[in-house]
């Protein structure tokens, strides 16, 4: 640690003012941020003092990810050898995925960061590390299947229009994971949904009869188009409903078992940085709109036990991982819980619905982004309206 | 809204230069600093919808031009004719009659065009930049001025759709008028560009390289 201490003070001066390199201070300081506290402290104002930052909060999520990473790797292993007939060790399943997830990982991190320290050096402020868990979540929720073209396209668009045009970290209007995904959903249609995607498999190697990698959202889509009553037959190909909470069923990479996010969501309540409240409004949302199309009744969506739209598809990551950013979400209290309410609503609404797009967390989520600065005004406006009113009492 | 008049008290002392300075300037701001879309943010709705394919974006261009430049110079020349309280519906006639034959004479001679772009011909009565030059422009100048100004104000928004066309065309299908420019082998088209999302971003790029350009800022 010493001997890395010296190292880098010895390289400051080069980057400092005045400094050779001193155009890349912004990238320096990221990296010795990174290694080492930073020993500058705010100089003026009043301030809370408190031992979290930036830094901290998105490692904190970063923790609360690698349940669902490293369960949804082994899955990906777990998935091909079960389509292709192979009975092989927890490890090789674990080995398999994590060959196929990590050049996805890693062209994520190589193009957002890239880009985001290029952004910092040509506006000169400081690289931020927002895009530590952005560049976590954009993997996961691809499908493993995704040339990595498009998972460097997709990201690029996100960090650019997402969010430097805002004006970077902590002024985005949308969530920029959600906004890649949705790039790449609505111009590459084909490579992101339907049932070849989410397991990579060659063409030429051999399934095992009966197979098919549609997942249990894309058959009840068909099943309610085509009149087929709700049976749990239509859950993705030879699984049963505790698949579906374990997680062993196919989707994008870490958005399938429902046990490893919600250890995730643990870590994050217990330390503060997702709120619970969004979490628990989003699930009451989907049971609500899910309860009032179960007594409805009539095809294969409506007839579907509520709380199965929890367990499918990637209702959980989202609720737990995707409306808990602190940026994109409402900031009010009272305004979480109508924030989330309306994901969930939206999301069971898209889903039954809209034929077109079989998953409807992602845009429930994209377009309550947008809603959630009106939420919050609203929220004030009223709060303030009951204040007046208790001064004029 | 407000009159833009150029010549309020100036005494006529020789005539004015068919191109002098000032009126150069008629057709050159439009360009970029007075652009009608990026500046006053006018007729979007058109730069969204027709822009999927250069072809069409380049009739809607030419259609918006002879609209613009010909109503401009006809309610110049009626200007002192017209009564100001009923000068709209007197505009919105001659703009409702050049758009009609515009609108026919595609139907008479492109139909599969006229029929691609729809109702975005029609209208271009609503276009806000065409009432938008009239108000502000053609109702206290002349006509040779209007023409300009009208010249102008089409081409700084020909520019920008056919710029959005380009990109969008280009990326959400591979082709350029039609023709395949990237090959299908490598390139995959990219379906975003497709939709009318894609226009408002591209715009928004365009707007945000101009600004950074001029060093424009809204406050």
């Amino acid at each position: 640690m010493k001997f890395l201490r010296d190292q880098v003070d010895k390289l400051k001066p080069t980057f400092s003012e005045g400094g050779k390199l001193s155009f890349l201070h912004s990238t320096f300081d990221a990296l010795e941020t990174f290694l080492f506290v930073p020993n500058h402290t705010t100089h003026s104002g009043g301030h809370i003092r408190d031992g979290i930052d930036l830094k901290r909060t998105m490692f904190i999520v970063v923790i609360a990810l690698l349940p669902a990473l490293m369960f949804g790797m082994w899955n990906l292993g777990y998935q091909f050898h079960r389509a292709t007939g192979m009975e092989v060790s927890l490890f090789e399943n674990f080995w398999y995925g994590m060959l196929q997830t990590l050049p996805i990982i890693i062209v994520s991190y190589g193009v957002g960061l890239g880009i985001e320290m290029a952004f910092a050096q040509f506006k000169g402020h400081p690289v931020n590390e927002g895009f530590l868990v952005t560049g976590l979540l954009i993997p996961m929720v691809m499908p493993a299947d995704v040339p990595l073209w498009m998972v460097g396209l997709a990201t690029a668009f996100a960090v650019v229009i997402g969010k430097e045009v805002f004006g970077g970290t902590g002024m985005n209007l949308l969530n920029p994971a959600l906004t890649a995904r949705m790039f790449l959903y609505i111009g590459y249609t084909p490579e992101m949904s339907g049932d070849k995607c989410w397991v990579p498999i060659a063409d030429g190697v051999a399934t095992v009869d009966g197979y098919s990698g549609a997942t249990t959202l894309g058959n009840v889509g068909v099943a309610s188009s085509n009149g087929t009553p709700w049976s749990d037959s239509l859950l993705s190909w030879g699984t049963s409903i505790s698949d579906s909470i374990m997680g062993t069923i196919p989707g994008s990479i870490a958005e399938t078992s429902v046990i490893a996010i919600l250890l995730g969501a643990v870590i994050l309540i217990v330390t503060g940085v997702g709120s619970w409240k969004i979490m628990l409004s989003t699930v009451i949302g989907a049971l609500f709109m899910g309860g009032i199309l179960n007594l409805a009744g009539g095809n294969a969506w409506y007839d579907m036990p509520a709380w199965y739209h929890l367990v499918i598809g990637g209702f959980m990551f989202g609720t737990v991982f995707m409306t808990t950013d602190p940026v994109s979400a409402a900031q009010t209290e009272r305004g979480k819980w109508i924030y989330g309410f309306f994901i969930g609503l939206l999301t069971v609404l898209i889903r039954v619905y809209n034929p077109g797009y079989p998953e409807g967390i992602m845009m429930a989520i994209l377009l309550m982004n947008v809603f959630a600065p009106l939420i919050d005004y609203r929220v004030i406006q009223s709060n303030i309206k009951t204040r007046l009113n208790r001064v004029k009492a | 809204m407000s009159t833009e008049v150029i010549d309020k008290v100036e005494v006529k002392k020789e005539t004015e230069a068919l191109f002098s300075k000032k009126r150069k300037s008629l057709v050159s701001n439009p360009m970029d600093s007075d652009n009608p879309i990026t500046i006053q943010v006018l007729g979007i709705c058109s730069a969204l919808a027709v822009t999927i394919a250069l072809q069409g974006t380049l009739i809607m261009a030419f259609a918006v031009m002879f609209v613009v430049m010909m109503a401009n110079v006809v309610i110049s020349a009626l200007r002192n004719t017209i009564p100001n309280r009923i000068r709209i519906i007197v505009q919105l006639v001659v703009v409702a009659t050049l758009v009609a034959t515009v609108d026919q004479t595609l139907r008479a001679f492109a139909y599969e065009q006229s029929k691609a772009l729809s109702v975005f011909v029609g209208l271009i009565i609503t276009n806000c930049i065409v009432m938008g030059r009239l108000e502000a422009f053609a109702m206290g100048n002349k006509p040779w001025d209007s023409l300009l100004d009208g010249f102008g104000n089409s081409l700084g928004y020909a520019w920008i759709i056919i710029a959005i066309a380009f990109v969008r065309e280009l990326l959400g299908a591979g082709k350029l008028l039609g023709f395949q420019v990237l090959d299908k082998a490598w390139y995959t088209a990219n379906g975003f560009f497709a939709t009318p999302a894609a226009a408002c971003i591209i715009l928004g790029v365009i707007i945000w390289i101009l600004r950074a350009r001029s060093g424009y800022v809204e406050d």
